[in-house]
Parts: structure tokens; C-alpha cells; sequence
């Protein structure tokens, strides 16, 4: 692993992007589209935003990056890119962190300009301080990031990877507390639910818009998404091989 | 220093699932030469090129690279590989991905920038690689395998479809590189193509044909092109 090489991975998936302007705007402008439809769905029953959209807001990163890597990663597998870097002097970890440090720089912008618009527009309110919001949105984006990554590696075509959101991100999607509070899902349900890091991004976005101060329950949810975020770069490093059979 | 061989294959057998995509290969390339490497398609040129640059699996036997096993660590900024289908980023442009393979290698933008050259691809280098035709697209794949003078060039087909000018020139530049003291081992399926390089491995279903000079190729089958002396060499094992 080296910095200079993970930094000029990074900048050149900046670049990729750099030259694909829609696939910018989608990313920036969506989410605030959303949440802006959601705001207006929910405008005539006071409060039910201020749950709902502080947890979309953690969401949102999350789904997007995960879409984006494991497309952006298994391009690279299919188009021979990856085995390329790899038969060079290329770490593992430098094509993963390349890739995580320039989604999450992404991450970041789209955080912050959904968080702004949502609270400055749509009426957000929220208790805890903003910049958690993007904290946290920057971590579920690692998280998208990593489970991306790892999830591409059994994807052969275009066409399966995106067969991986409903399978991967659905489950969690319906098991993580948004719906129905995990404590009140049924207990096989519940159980799942605790070991999905989704469960953990949303109830810490939840936390931060009933609380004003930093509790330890939101900092122990936090450890746990991005700990999930690093177990998913071990295993998908260990999906790079730089040998087949 | 030239007495040690730059690859040394010896009883390489490579199985894919159920098929024997190499069998049983033994041979020896010296350095600075320029080596055809000539079979049908599905005779195993790629699985040869693959175990060579280290990312194919072995089953049985060995091959060493430079003295070293393929696929040794060492050997990644030593060897060029390009691939069949040019293994180049389609939305960056061809500097852009110059540049990026380049700083992986810790080499200078001077050194991308004279692979282009080396290419013939000066005048393109801000064109978007996903916009060129497949022969531009095949060239930045060769620039990024020129990068770092590399002892031993692999290159899966590279003149494919190309335009004759262009595959004439680019030979030229092969043999350039071979006269440097670099190794290059150049595989087609065109018997033609051969006809460019003074030595040759012939494959056919995984099995070494034969290994020797274009001269030695012509004496033993008594033809004059290298098509008609695969055919006889092909009969020969039937």
C-alpha cells in the first residue's frame, strides 16, 4: 500500500466522473428532489418529516454509493483495468481506499447540500448539531462504498450487480427501523435487524434528530457502521485476485 | 547477462474446468528478441500469455520469468502486458490514463507522455479513449505497457484490425524495442503476422507445434510462409 498510489487512484475516479456530468448532477440533485417530495407528501402531518427525512438523509448516501461502486468496480473487472493494475506494483488496499476516499469525498458534497436544502428549505428539524448529519452520511457512503465493492465480486454482468440493490439494500431497507421500530419487529426479524448495518446508520440518524447532544448511543452506532465499512474493505480486498484458475 | 533465459517454460500444463488449455509446454526465450507467438484462436495463446505475466493459475510444471517464478512480485514493474481488448479506461482520456498508470509505476508525466508518442498518438492524447476508434483504443493500451521500458512485452494481438500502414509502423517500433534488448512475445492468429517475427512458438489445442526460427520453421517443413508450414506441421500430428 501506498499513499501516492491510492491518492492518484482516487483522483483518477474523480476524473472518470469529472467527464460524466450527468451521473454528477444525478448524485447532487436527486436526494434533495426526494427529500423535497417527501417533505410535500408529509406537509399536512406535523412532525413525521423530521423522522423520516433525517433517516433518508443517511440513506440516500448509502444506496447511491453502493449502485456506483459495484457498477464502477465490475467495469473495472470486465474491462480488464483491474487485472492491468494488478499484474503492476498496485496494493489491494490502494485500488479500495482510492475508491472510498473519492466517494466519500462525494459523499460528503451530497450530504451536505441535501442536509442544507433539507433543513434550510424543506423545514427540517432536527435537534443535534448539522455537520453530524454529514458526518454520518459520509460514513454510510464508506459503507456503501465497501459493501459495493464487495458485493460486485460475485456479479459476472451489469445486469446482476443491479439485481444486488433490491437483494443486498431492500432487506435492509425494510428491517432497519423505518418502517416498523426494530424493538417492535417480531423476534426472529429483530435479531436480523440488529446485524445489519443499515439498522445502526438509521438509528444513529434518528438519534441526532431527537437529541441536541452527542450521546453514547449515537457514538456506538457510528463505531459499529464503520466497522462494518472495514470489514467489508478486508473482504473485498480478498475478492481482488491477482490469479485465476 | 543475455545467457539466462527471459522465460523458461518446462512441463507447464494450465486446466480450466474441464478443459487442458495448455499442455505439457517446455521451452526457452532468450532476451531481445522478437517472438511470435501463432496459433488458431482457442489454442491457448492468451492462457500462455496470462501464466507468463503471472495471472493464471499453473496446474502442473513451472515457468520462470527473468529468473524468477511468474508472477513473482518483483516482476510487476518489469513486464508489459496487453490484453485482447484494450484494457484502458473508455472515459478518461488516453493522457488521463497515461498519466494515472504512470504515477502507479512512479514514473514522470514525461514518460506517459512519450509512450503516446511512441504510438503515434500525440495528436489524440485529449481525445476520450471512449470516443476513439478501435485501433486508437488499441494503441493507448500498447502506450500504457510501453510505460516503464519493461525487460518482457506481452501483447495479446495488438495489430488486430488495424489499418496495414499503421500495422507496419507499429512492427517497426516492435522491432525498435527488440533491438533496445527487450523481449517481446507478440501473439495473432494471422499467419501473416508471423511473417514479421524472425522466431516462433506454434501452438495448437494447448500443445506446442514448435519452437525455433522462421529459417529453422522453413527447413524442417520445407515450405516458404509460415501458413503453409503450420498446415504441414498441423497434419503432421493428426
Amino acid at each position: 500500500m501506498s499513499p501516492r498510489r491510492t491518492f492518484a487512484t482516487s483522483a483518477r475516479v474523480l476524473q472518470q466522473l469529472g467527464h460524466d456530468h450527468r451521473t454528477l448532477g444525478l448524485l447532487f440533485v436527486v436526494p434533495v428532489v426526494l427529500l423535497g417530495l417527501l417533505a410535500w407528501i408529509l406537509s399536512d402531518m406535523p412532525g413525521v418529516f423530521d423522522m423520516i427525512g433525517a433517516a433518508l438523509l443517511g440513506i440516500f448516501p448509502f444506496v447511491v454509493m453502493f449502485l456506483t461502486t459495484s457498477i464502477a468496480t465490475l467495469r473495472e473487472r470486465s474491462s480488464g483495468t483491474l487485472e492491468r493494475l494488478l499484474a503492476m506494483p498496485m496494493g489491494k488496499l490502494d485500488i479500495i481506499l482510492g475508491y472510498a476516499l473519492s466517494f466519500g469525498l462525494l459523499a460528503v458534497i451530497q450530504a451536505v447540500v441535501a442536509s442544507t436544502v433539507a433543513v434550510r428549505l424543506y423545514g427540517l428539524d432536527i435537534a443535534g448539531p448539522e455537520w453530524l448529519l454529514v458526518v454520518l452520511a459520509v460514513a454510510n457512503a464508506l459503507l456503501g462504498t465497501t459493501l459495493g465493492l464487495f458485493a460486485s465480486a460475485f456479479a459476472r454482468t451489469e445486469f446482476q450487480a443491479l439485481q444486488f440493490m433490491p437483494a443486498f439494500i431492500f432487506p435492509q431497507f425494510l428491517l432497519c427501523g423505518l418502517l416498523v421500530p426494530v424493538d417492535r419487529l417480531p423476534s426472529v426479524l429483530e435479531a436480523i435487524a440488529n446485524v445489519l448495518p443499515l439498522t445502526y446508520a438509521v438509528d444513529a440518524m434518528q438519534l441526532i434528530s431527537r437529541q441536541t447532544a452527542v450521546s453514547g448511543e449515537l457514538v456506538t452506532d457510528l463505531v459499529i457502521v464503520l466497522a462494518f465499512a472495514v470489514a467489508a474493505v478486508v473482504l473485498g480486498a480478498a475478492t481482488l485476485r491477482r490469479r485465476t484458475r | 547477462m543475455h545467457d539466462e533465459p527471459v522465460i523458461a517454460a518446462s512441463g507447464l500444463t494450465v486446466v480450466r474446468g474441464k478443459i487442458t488449455a495448455l499442455r505439457d509446454l517446455a521451452f526457452q526465450l532468450g532476451a531481445g528478441k522478437l517472438i511470435g507467438l501463432i496459433g488458431p484462436s482457442g489454442s491457448g495463446k492468451t492462457t500462455l500469455m496470462r501464466a507468463i505475466v503471472g495471472t493464471q493459475q499453473i496446474t502442473r510444471g513451472e515457468i520462470k520469468v527473468l529468473g524468477l517464478p511468474a508472477g513473482s512480485k518483483q516482476l510487476r514493474a518489469r513486464i508489459g502486458y496487453v490484453t485482447q481488448s484494450p484494457a484502458v479506461y473508455q472515459d478518461l482520456t488516453a493522457r488521463q490514463n497515461l498519466w494515472y498508470f504512470a504515477s502507479i509505476l512512479g514514473l514522470p508525466k514525461s514518460e506517459a507522455d512519450a509512450a503516446l508518442k511512441a504510438v503515434d498518438l500525440s495528436a489524440g492524447a485529449k481525445q476520450l479513449v471512449g470516443t476513439m476508434s478501435g485501433g486508437q483504443r488499441a494503441r493507448v493500451s500498447l502506450a500504457v505497457a510501453l510505460l516503464g521500458k519493461p525487460d518482457l512485452l506481452v501483447l495479446d494481438e495488438p495489430t488486430v484490425g488495424l489499418d496495414p500502414v499503421l500495422r507496419k509502423r507499429l512492427w517497426e517500433l516492435f522491432a525498435e524495442l527488440a533491438a533496445q534488448g527487450r523481449t517481446l512475445l507478440i501473439s495473432s492468429h494471422v499467419m501473416d503476422e508471423a511473417e514479421q517475427c524472425p522466431e516462433l512458438l506454434m501452438l495448437r489445442d494447448g500443445k506446442l507445434l514448435m519452437h525455433g526460427t522462421k529459417k529453422e520453421l522453413f527447413e524442417r517443413t520445407g515450405t516458404r510462409t509460415v501458413h503453409d508450414a503450420f498446415l504441414k506441421l498441423a497434419e503432421g500430428e493428426q
